[in-house]
């Protein structure tokens, strides 16, 4: 901007101009307590609510991007990716779904894992790209968990991951009920080789991943009112046929009742998971 | 036991309702009527042979949720002796929906853990329809350390809608219980051999189903979600449950071409509820072919095979940029 634009009171400008200035999604509103927030500003809270509190969901990427120190990145089991084994057609064919979800997330299926830093300690984490198909766990959420807890093996780092799923992939039949197993069985060996493993649970953690590795950490920490659990809260009330309990299924509901290790707020979660796993590791302390 | 005839198979209820009523007019004749009785007889199994040729994804899970089909409970007293049940999970309480305990397959003394449903109203309810709470698996897995101190090979029987849905079991950690079990399974130093003998459901089967042999009987199903559960997230209609049962390739043959299951125990015609001691005798042999294999090998390659064998499940494919 020129110092003579600068110069000329807002209301001259054009307004089409400043429409056209104005990007999508400059101000958002607070899911939780409908404060008007201006974008950036969330943004550098890392989507958590300055007025509220109120931890927004955010995006595979963002999440590693906001976690791992920006130098040292590295993407594990990228080139993995969904194949079609049952010819599943609901509404829509499975290829067509995934399409869709590429298309939406810019993601190849719904986790991403990445080798790093945090805090100078070297790490891997994954994390799951809900928006991909509800981050529902398939062939290809498991070989990269698989392939990330590999990683962490022979790099001798632990190993994070972020939960956001509701569940195993209906798509893939009974191989994606089998990734239950087949992460859980990962985990044997990253505990035999006395790596730790870190589990963040985020809004929502359902379902089969909730039943399986997210709830195997050595340290299971969550986000503040995340969703928690194994059947969904419609299926219970269905079933049981009762109004459910106040904060049912709620991260703090599950800290009550001895399932988590403790709750944290996201913009504490890189220092509490290094402190964590330096003292898990037997290191000194993270320089910062 | 009359047999219960399902939706599918009224043509041959039809048929053997006519043999019972020649049967039981047979005794005051005055013609000889065994002729016809037995012409009938073979044409209702014929009509079985058909009908059973070419069932559909659906069909099966109607004969694998059969109320008459042989539980747990029938086969720990057909195929095994000296069966000493063992109770709860020494920490809450005592689940009915999942029984187990020590006894002797030909002979040989193991642990047995299964899935277990209810035959009437009050069974069923008190067997909470074969769905367990957290202390079930919690129970399973006490059971399972105690087979491997002892050295004992596990048989599981796998017969579960799936994990109960309620709000103690959410209270109480089902989703830990059952990853515990699959994180312990995947490593425990004990041969284990998983049958799926009528519904496999879900993370509830899974459970109490990470082992050296899955076998799967031949009408039973395997399925990540019910056909129903299914169809009303996806269909959004419960109506479209046998569409969505084909899509979701829940049957034994299906399960064996995937690779996720090792040997499928074929049933006595009609399914293992119409001959439940040939049922039993069919996985008798399976058992001990499954059994005497597990038991060739030294326990750490069947541990390292196991390993192997969760670590290739799934199917993907891999982009070499």
């Amino acid at each position: 901007m020129s110092w003579f634009q600068k110069l000329i009171p807002p209301k001259i400008k054009r307004r089409e101009e400043a429409r056209k200035v104005v990007p999508e999604g400059l101000w958002s509103k607070c899911p939780s307590c409908e404060t008007v927030l201006y974008s950036a500003d969330l943004e550098n809270n890392l989507h958590v609510c300055p007025s509220c509190g109120h931890h927004n969901r955010i995006s595979a990427r963002q999440r590693l991007g906001l976690f791992l120190d920006e130098e040292g990145r590295e993407e594990i089991g990228a080139t993995v990716l969904p194949v079609d084994t049952l010819k599943f057609k609901d509404s829509k064919k499975y290829p067509d779904r995934l399409a869709d979800a590429v298309k939406e997330t810019q993601e190849s299926d719904a986790l991403v894992v990445m080798s790093g830093k945090v805090e100078g300690l070297p790490m891997v984490a994954a994390a799951f790209e809900f928006r991909f198909m509800g981050g529902s766990m398939g062939s290809v959420v498991g070989e990269r968990f698989v392939r990330g807890v590999q990683a962490a093996i022979d790099g001798k780092r632990p190993f994070v991951c972020f939960s956001a799923s509701g569940g195993a992939r209906m798509q893939e039949g009974l191989l994606s009920l089998m990734q239950m197993a087949k992460t859980s069985a990962a985990l044997t060996q990253l505990a035999a080789n006395r790596q730790p493993f870190v589990s963040v649970l985020t809004d929502p953690t359902m379902g089969g991943v909730s039943a399986s590795f997210a709830t195997l950490g050595d340290v299971i920490i969550a986000e503040p009112n995340a969703l928690i659990g194994f059947a969904g809260p419609r299926v219970i009330e269905q079933t049981v046929r009762e109004k459910l309990p106040e904060g049912f299924q709620r991260a703090e509901f599950l800290l009550d009742h001895g399932a988590i290790d403790l709750i944290s707020d996201r913009r504490e979660l890189r220092k509490t998971i290094a402190r964590l796993c330096t003292i898990m590791q037997r290191k000194q302390p993270p320089k910062s | 036991m009359k047999v219960t005839f399902l939706d599918f198979e009224q043509p041959i209820a039809e048929l053997e309702a006519k043999i019972s009523e020649l049967g039981s007019m047979q005794g005051d004749a005055a013609l000889d009527i065994s002729e016809e009785i037995a012409r009938l007889k073979k044409k209702s199994t014929a009509l079985t042979k058909q009908i059973y040729g070419k069932l559909s994804a659906w069909q099966v899970s109607q004969v694998a949720r059969h109320p008459q089909r042989p539980y747990t409970l029938d086969y720990l007293q057909s195929l095994f002796t000296d069966f000493e049940e063992l109770h709860g999970d020494r920490a809450y309480a005592d689940d009915p929906a999942i029984v187990g305990g020590v006894a002797r397959f030909e002979g040989d003394p193991v642990v047995v853990i299964g899935h277990q449903k209810g035959r009437d109203t009050k069974d069923r309810q008190y067997r909470n329809f074969g769905m367990p709470r957290p202390e079930g698996y919690r129970k399973a897995l006490r059971l399972m350390r105690l087979a491997e101190k002892f050295k004992l090979p596990i048989f599981t029987f796998i017969d579960t809608p799936g994990a109960y849905p309620g709000i103690g079991a959410e209270e109480r950690g089902q989703s830990e219980a059952i990853a515990r079990n699959l994180y312990v399974m995947a490593e425990l130093r004990t041969p284990i051999i998983c049958t799926v003998i009528g519904e496999g459901g879900s993370g509830g089967a899974l459970a109490i189903g990470v082992g050296d042999r899955v076998l799967m009987l031949q009408h039973a199903t395997y399925s990540v979600i019910s056909p129903e559960g299914c169809a009303s997230i996806l269909w959004k209609s419960a109506d479209k449950a046998s569409t969505a049962a084909e899509a979701l390739g829940i049957t034994a043959p299906r399960l064996k071409g995937l690779g996720l299951v090792d040997v499928v125990v074929e049933e006595p015609l009609g399914g293992a509820h119409r001959d439940p001691e040939a049922m039993a005798e069919n996985l008798r042999e399976a058992f001990e072919h499954a059994l005497r294999e597990v038991r060739e090998r030294p326990l750490n390659t069947l541990l390292n095979e196991r390993y192997a064998r969760l670590m290739g499940y799934g199917k993907f494919k891999e982009n070499r940029a």
